[in-house]
């Protein structure tokens, strides 16, 4: 669990071009949206490309987003679950 | 008569405003490092576009230290660009994504009005914003329709020029047109526009008065 965590704090700065940031600066539990990283509706839809382009999760329920991309925590937590449902 | 207070000019890996150099680097990541340089903190840069990129780091040069709200009210402020290539180096970036995973991320700048608001967000500017595409920057036409934006009050002062940018290619000139006039201020007309932008062959010398 911790090494997803790091890998999806590396992905996420990848894939949301989040230069001035590193893997140390986002804490598991920091919120991803508004007050934490501050990011947006955009960067959520590139998270959902994300997990499926790199652990081939479709998040078939829009309305679980705001659950699944809280954190990178409750990232991993998805992943995990359903990489052991497939 | 209309006045132009500011411009400046991205080309060949130098910046010039108001006919001074102020920034060269010779590097590939000309627009990271002009960004870096200029020590603004807006990590939203990173996630721009290149046009936008360019568009950014070129009105950034234009409007530093520049108190825009004691020129005119935001809604007074426009901004008329044009260029030649539009949004065409996203739209071909976008493109390729479609193949694998279409990007949202990049399918929302392949508009070349994107790279505007992306400056009207950073600079609260709220009027008139228009982008024309054309082969060329065709400065007699631009400059009569500002002109006719600050003569019939649509607007109080604009952001004019040419942002343009495909691959490796980039060109970026902005300037500040408005009822100002300064101690340094050029009228705002075509043949001087041509002179700053770097055609001196185009027009006589420039007029300040």
């Amino acid at each position: 669990m911790e090494n997803l965590m790091q890998d999806l704090k590396s992905q996420i700065i990848d894939q949301l071009n989040l230069q001035d940031l590193s893997p140390a600066d986002i804490g598991n539990d920091d919120p991803l949206f508004v007050e934490g990283l501050g990011l947006d509706s955009i960067d959520a839809l590139e998270l959902i490309v994300l997990l499926q382009q790199h652990y081939g999760i479709k998040v078939a329920n829009p309305e679980e987003g705001p659950k699944i991309f809280h954190s990178v925590k409750t990232m991993a937590e998805y992943i995990t679950a359903h990489k052991q449902a497939a | 008569m209309q006045y132009i207070t500011d411009w400046c000019l991205l080309r060949q890996h130098v910046i010039v405003k108001n006919g001074q150099r102020v920034f060269e680097d010779n590097s590939a990541d000309f627009l990271t490092n002009a960004y870096k340089h200029l020590e603004v903190a807006y990590p939203k840069f990173y996630k721009m576009d290149n046009l936008s990129k360019l568009g950014f780091v070129a009105a950034e040069v234009l409007l530093e230290n520049k108190k825009l709200g004691e020129i005119a009210d935001p809604e007074a402020i426009g901004v008329v660009l044009a260029n030649r290539h539009s949004s065409l180096d996203t739209d071909a970036r976008y493109f390729e994504t479609i193949q694998s995973f279409p990007s949202p991320s990049l399918f929302v700048y392949t508009l070349a009005n994107v790279m505007v608001g992306e400056m009207c967000i950073r600079h609260q500017i709220k009027g008139e914003n228009t982008v024309f595409i054309f082969d060329k920057y065709e400065i007699p036409f631009l400059s009569g329709y500002i002109n006719s934006l600050l003569e019939t009050g649509a607007a109080q002062a604009v952001v004019g020029g040419w942002v343009d940018l495909m691959g490796s290619h980039y060109e970026a000139f902005l300037y500040l047109a408005s009822h100002l006039k300064t101690d340094s201020s050029i009228i705002h007309d075509h043949k001087n526009i041509q002179i700053i932008y770097g055609k001196p062959d185009a027009g006589s010398e420039i007029s300040d008065h």
